[in-house]
């Protein structure tokens, strides 16, 4: 086989390989169940609950979690808010670079907070020290928070007549301690050996072979790459992210980044597999987001190794594939790879320029994030596969001639309400606004011709993409858009708003009512949720709902391109 | 089952009529409201007609307007489908209701006047219609029962066969939990006074008929979740098409009104939306087909997610009427003797029961001499029955044979002077604590011997039970019997529990103790103790025979009083669920293939290249959005018979029913729409 497709599926086997023991331990954290790391955290968490007056035992029900996680997301986003407009004169500046205007420090905001990473700023000249760190902060916060509510979902759909569904702060605690901080720690000293720098001096600066002085930025950068691949964040240090070599120096960093994108995720299922003790319904969930991974992979990665079919026309040859905008340390396989995880996930991080993509493989890149739950973000990925989960549950449970049930709990009116809701909200999102800036930019293109690098069915893709990105808290860019306009700053700003908190407290909202529903046990005639049959109801709910819904807009982005190229 | 399946036939010409005159009134908007997806295609074709107008005046950028006016009437047309499902559904339901409520009408009734013209209770014969709820009525021998009522006095025997199918009469008497007359049913032997319990208009087939209309009908639970749910695909679909404009303008794709509006009511779930009241309709119909009167849509729905059914023994588990399995004569009788006794004391009985022994003396019957003998017929009162034979020449003196309980033959044994033979009595007592009945015969006031009768498990009841519990369902045997002789009998049976010497309140116990623990209970019962219960339990089955108290605490009436009748409706119940549901998975299914219809076909004229994605090879853009906008329309009628019908329920566990019926709805949904709109637009090609 082909090395290069060979070293994407080692990749990806490696990653599962080590998702399954890690989500047994996640699992094992959320239960509150002896890990053998718990001698060193412990006292760790002792001191944040000490300190922040948090009684870790008390019982909160879902309308409390949710108050929770509202309230101290406000408090973490004003905060941002202040160190990104206020850089300047903060210290930890040693380059001097200038303080944020109110649209994009909103957007930036917004952005780190709810765990998008979309930046319309690049960092070595856009943040201070301080403000890489405030935003490396929210790397961890953020991703904590969505393990932290996925795992008051868990605890929902497990217990069986309740309105205690755990303690959020302890919840959050845990996840950032237990989870996101040693993983980081290994991954961010595995780069730090590989050649990515950690350090607070200002730019290095060396004059080249051809005369010309070098700067090159420096900092605490190994960290901040470690949590923003573990943690579906996606925020580079760097403005070119992890293609850049110092954030991603080699193929073995390479390996070890993408993998960190996908670990948590998928780690996140088995730990529901294990909270629940049903293990068969983890895998069946594990293969519906495999099979809609691994069929978006593929497509990514054969229109990639195929080439340009225009270049091909120019009658180039092209051996290694479609090369535009890639790094030739990794070559156009082990891109495509890490452009599908980086969407499926809501990550966002690249090591490619996804605006140079192949129109079919820059389409699989839009139908991850449009799905946006094959493994999906940390914590926050089940949580809109869940949404799927019920409607496919309502509807298979009607076909087999009962009430719908979800693990012993009836679906009804008000569970079905707010699954149709969150259900629309991400279409809504992403076409409402791209149909605002379409309908701008065509109806003065002069005025906005700033924006699109290419006009045409490309131009039309940057723009589906920026708003795709945003609402599903990816963070990647097509690029080639110019984004850092007061227009696109407020309306993605808004919509990673929307999108963040909406999926969040749907899913809550409903698990905390089933949970407190009577519980029904299973008979011969209950529809058992973790067959392959259901697996396939889910897939086709996913596939017709999330897929079907961007057709039209795919047609006039990707899909016309793509023929009119061949 | 019973001579109530009458109109089997689907589209009765003159149910067709009265359908599609309804179909138009229903196209009235207020009406439309209660289903979004529908009201929103009738919004769509209010606009289209704008549309069609609009180009008349002069607009020459939306198509020609032959193209317009035909999207528009394909529109309405759609509309004009789903109005007659529900309406078919609805005249079906109607024409069954009303079929039963027929045998009721005017009849005369002698109404009794407390206080009358000359006497006290005088009697006068007036026309059922002038019945109101307490008044008093008299019937006898011979007499239609004008209206539903309560025995107050008196004992008869019914031919309920005018409602039930049930050839065989039954008795009904005052006080007890079988006091209860229905309307149009006949009196057959003695004289009942009976209060009328319903006055016109509310007895439960009115309710009925009341809840098949639109008027009360209200939406059951699932009904609702799903409405929402569809309203919820309706909404993405408004999104997807409102967007694509400016996304049109932006790729300047000029797209007309028809096309979006085409695009939109073919994406939206027309298919279940239009058909949606028409499943829940027909499946209160089907109820009523089986003899099942329903106070409400949700009891039928209720009735699928039963997980535990409570039987009574007799009648359900048993054959209500015992079968004779042994004769023990008394001492110093001939046993050849005895058993020609009993034949003969038989032979004009046309009970199971008196069958029976006549099955089991294997004697010729006809080889008896019956000339001038007289058969005394069993009464409610005398408890026996028998045969006088007259001293014909032979010098034997005149043969009186009596059967019946053991109390009332022993009493007219010692009326008699005769004593009573003790081995006999010690074989009733035997044959009692075995779970038999003792049926006594004596010959001019002698005890010959006694017969004993026995319970025997319905034929094929074993396999009933083994379907339910494939459904998922539990069943509990309620019996008066001793624990011992109930187990054995539970056993034999294949009931997965039992309840032994049971008491009205234990039956309300073990409903609620199934209830904590999260379960749906459905149960039977006549008896005014069995109220309760009846109202406890999650579907309460009264029998038709029973008191009105039982009537008004059940959800639903049972016109057969057979108490296997649960059985199916927790089939129809699971019916109902299924067909929704296997209907929406085919409705959203089917966009795959409208939206490779319609979506090359919106761009094509702009963006050549899009051919490529025209994967039916339709002939033009106007021929595969009128393609597509034709399939949608049509396969609502073409759907109507399921939708009436039902799916069938097989019970081979949930798993492999989901795995069946995605196959067959899901792929089908899946294929079904490429091949017709391809078809269609082979047609259509010839003008467009």
């Amino acid at each position: 086989m082909n090395t290069e497709i060979l070293g994407v599926l080692l990749m990806y086997l490696l990653t599962v390989a080590l998702a399954i023991p890690l989500g047994r331990y996640v699992g094992k954290v959320f239960e509150g169940d002896k890990t053998w790391l718990d001698r060193l955290f412990n006292p760790i968490d002792r001191v944040f609950f000490k300190l922040s007056g948090i009684d870790a035992k008390k019982e909160m029900n879902w309308k409390q979690h949710l108050v929770a996680l509202l309230t101290i997301n406000l408090v973490w986003f004003l905060l941002s808010m202040f160190v990104l407009m206020n850089m300047s004169w903060l210290p930890l500046n040693p380059d001097a670079n200038p303080s944020m205007s109110a649209d994009l420090a909103f957007n930036t905001s917004v952005s780190f907070v709810s765990n998008t990473n979309l930046q319309h700023y690049s960092g070595e000249t856009g943040l201070s020290y301080l403000g890489q760190m405030i935003l490396m902060l929210w790397q961890f916060i953020s991703a904590a928070t969505g393990i932290a509510i996925c795992a008051v979902v868990f605890r929902a759909m497990k217990e069986r007549t309740t309105d205690k569904l755990g303690n959020f702060y302890n919840f959050l605690v845990r996840s950032a301690t237990r989870i996101l901080f040693p993983l980081s720690i290994v991954v961010a000293l595995i780069l730090v050996f590989n050649g990515t720098p950690m350090n607070y001096e200002g730019k290095a600066q060396y004059v080249s072979m051809q005369g010309d002085t070098v700067h090159v930025s420096r900092g605490p950068a190994a960290a901040m790459v470690a949590i923003k691949q573990l943690g579906t964040n996606g925020g580079g240090y760097f403005g070119p992210n992890s293609a850049h070599p110092l954030e991603n120096p080699n193929y073995f960093t390479n390996i070890v980044e993408n993998l960190s994108i996908m670990l948590i995720p998928i780690a996140m299922v088995f730990a529901l597999g294990y909270v629940l003790k049903r293990k068969k319904f983890a895998w069946m969930i594990f293969g519906v987001m495999t099979l809609g991974f691994l069929l978006l992979l593929f497509n990514a990665i054969y229109f990639e190794m195929q080439g340009n079919p225009a270049i091909a026309k120019m009658g180039i040859s092209q051996p290694l594939g479609s090369m535009e905008g890639k790094e030739v340390r990794f070559g156009p396989a082990a891109s495509a790879a890490w452009g599908v995880s980086t969407t499926v996930t809501s990550n966002g991080s690249v090591n490619s320029m996804h605006d140079s993509f192949t129109p079919l493989a820059g389409m699989s890149a839009l139908l991850g994030m449009m799905i946006n739950s094959f493994y999906g973000g940390v914590g926050v990925g089940f949580l809109n596969f869940y949404i799927f989960i019920i409607i496919a549950v309502f509807i298979s449970g009607l076909m087999v001639g009962r009430t719908p049930e979800f693990l012993g709990k009836k679906i009804e009116a008000k569970e079905m309400k707010i699954a149709s809701i969150i259900a629309l909200l991400h279409p809504l999102l992403i076409l409402a606004g791209t149909a605002i800036s379409s309908y701008l930019y065509a109806h003065d293109p002069t005025a906005y011709a700033g924006w699109l690098n290419n006009p045409g069915n490309h131009g039309f893709s940057e723009m589906l993409y920026e708003f795709t990105s945003s609402s599903a808290n990816n963070g990647s860019g097509f690029e080639g858009l110019g984004d850092n306009t007061p227009f696109w700053n407020i309306a993605c700003g808004v919509v990673m708003l929307l999108a963040r908190f909406l999926p969040i407290i749907g899913p809550v909202a409903i698990a905390g009512i089933l949970a407190k529903k009577k519980y029904i046990p299973e008979s011969a005639g209950t529809l058992k949720t973790d067959t392959g049959t259901f697996g396939i109801m889910v897939f086709a709910v996913i596939f017709i709902l999330a897929a079907l819904s961007f057709f039209p807009a795919l047609t006039l982005g990707p899909i016309a391109e793509y023929f009119g190229l061949k | 089952m019973s001579i109530h399946k009458r109109t089997n036939k689907l589209f009765e010409p003159a149910l067709v009529k009265e359908a599609l005159k309804q179909s138009f009134i229903k196209l009235d908007p207020r009406i439309q409201f209660k289903n979004p997806v529908m009201f929103t295609v009738e919004i769509c074709t209010a606009f289209m007609l704008g549309v069609c107008i609009w180009i008349a005046a002069g607009e020459t950028a939306q198509g020609s307007l032959l193209y317009n006016i035909i999207i528009t009437a394909i529109l309405l047309i759609t509309l004009l489908f789903a109005n007659f499902a529900e309406a078919i559904a609805e005249a079906r339901g109607k024409a069954q209701a009303d079929s039963l409520r027929k045998t009721r009408e005017d009849t005369p009734a002698k109404k009794v006047f407390i206080i009358g013209d000359m006497y006290v209770n005088e009697i006068k014969t007036v026309p059922s219609s002038q019945l109101v709820k307490g008044d008093l009525f008299i019937c006898e021998a011979g007499d239609t029962i004008p209206l539903d009522g309560e025995i107050v006095e008196g004992i008869a025997t019914i031919d309920e066969s005018a409602i039930t199918g049930e050839s065989a009469p039954v008795i009904r008497e005052s006080g007890g939990d079988k006091s209860s007359v229905t309307g149009g049913t006949t009196v057959l032997s003695d004289k009942i006074k009976v209060r009328v319990t319903t006055g016109p208009g509310e007895s439960f087939l009115d309710k009925m008929i009341a809840l098949v209309e639109g008027a009360s009908r209200q939406k059951t639970p699932n009904e609702i979740s799903l409405t929402i749910l569809l309203a919820g695909f309706t909404l993405i679909f408004i999104i997807v098409c409102v967007t694509l404009k400016p996304f049109a303008d932006y790729a300047n794709t000029p797209i007309t009104m028809a096309a979006f509006i085409s695009l939109f009511v073919c994406l939206i779930p027309t298919t279940i939306g239009g058909l949606l009241s028409a499943i829940g309709i027909a499946g209160m119909d089907r109820a009523l087909r089986a003899n099942v009167i329903t106070k409400s849509g949700k009891a039928v729905e209720t009735a699928g997610d039963l997980d535990t059914l409570l039987l009574d023994k007799t009648g359900t588990i048993t054959i209500g009427n015992r079968k004779a399995t042994n004769f023990y004569p008394a001492n110093g009788v001939d046993a050849a003797t005895f058993t020609e006794a009993c034949v003969l004391s038989s032979l004009a009985d046309q009970t199971p029961e008196g069958k029976s022994i006549i099955e089991l003396a294997k004697l010729d019957a006809n080889s008896f001499n019956t000339n001038g003998a007289r058969f005394i017929e069993f009464t409610a009162e005398t408890r026996s029955s028998g045969i006088d034979l007259p001293a014909v020449g032979t010098g034997l003196p005149a043969i009186k044979i009596r059967k019946g309980a053991f109390d009332s033959i022993r009493n007219m044994v010692t009326k008699a002077g005769n004593s009573f033979p003790a081995e006999t009595e010690e074989d009733v007592r035997k044959i009692s604590s075995n779970g038999g009945t003792p049926l006594v015969v004596c010959q001019n006031n002698v005890a010959l011997g006694v017969i004993e009768l026995q319970d025997i498990i319905k034929p094929g009841i074993q396999e009933r039970f083994e379907r339910l519990r494939k459904m998922g369902v539990k069943t509990v045997m309620v019996t008066g019997d001793n624990p011992l002789t109930a187990k054995f009998i539970a056993e034999k049976a294949g009931v997965d529990d039992f309840i032994a010497e049971a008491k009205p309140e234990d039956k309300m116990n073990y409903i609620k103790q199934e209830q904590q623990g999260g379960k749906l209970v459905a149960m039977m019962g006549d008896g005014t103790n069995d109220a309760p219960a009846l109202a406890q339990a999650d579907v309460g089955v009264a029998m038709n025979s029973g008191t009105a108290a039982a009537k008004e605490a059940g959800n639903m009436v049972d016109l057969d009083n057979d108490p296997t009748k649960l059985i199916e409706i927790v089939e129809i119940g699971k019916q109902l669920l299924m067909t929704r549901g296997t209907l929406t998975t085919f409705s959203i299914a089917n966009d795959v293939a409208k939206y490779f219809a319609i979506v090359p076909a919106l761009f094509i004229a702009s963006i050549p290249a899009l051919q490529g994605l025209n994967i039916m090879r339709l002939h033009s853009p106007e021929s595969a959005i009128l393609s597509a906008i034709i399939f949608n329309a049509i396969i609502i009628p073409l759907l109507i018979p399921l939708a009436l019908k039902g799916v069938a329920y097989k019970p081979i566990g949930a798993s492999l029913l989901l795995r069946r019926n995605l196959l067959i709805y899901g792929m089908g949904g899946l294929l079904v729409p490429f091949i017709g709109i391809k078809l269609i637009d082979m047609l259509v090609s010839i003008w467009f």
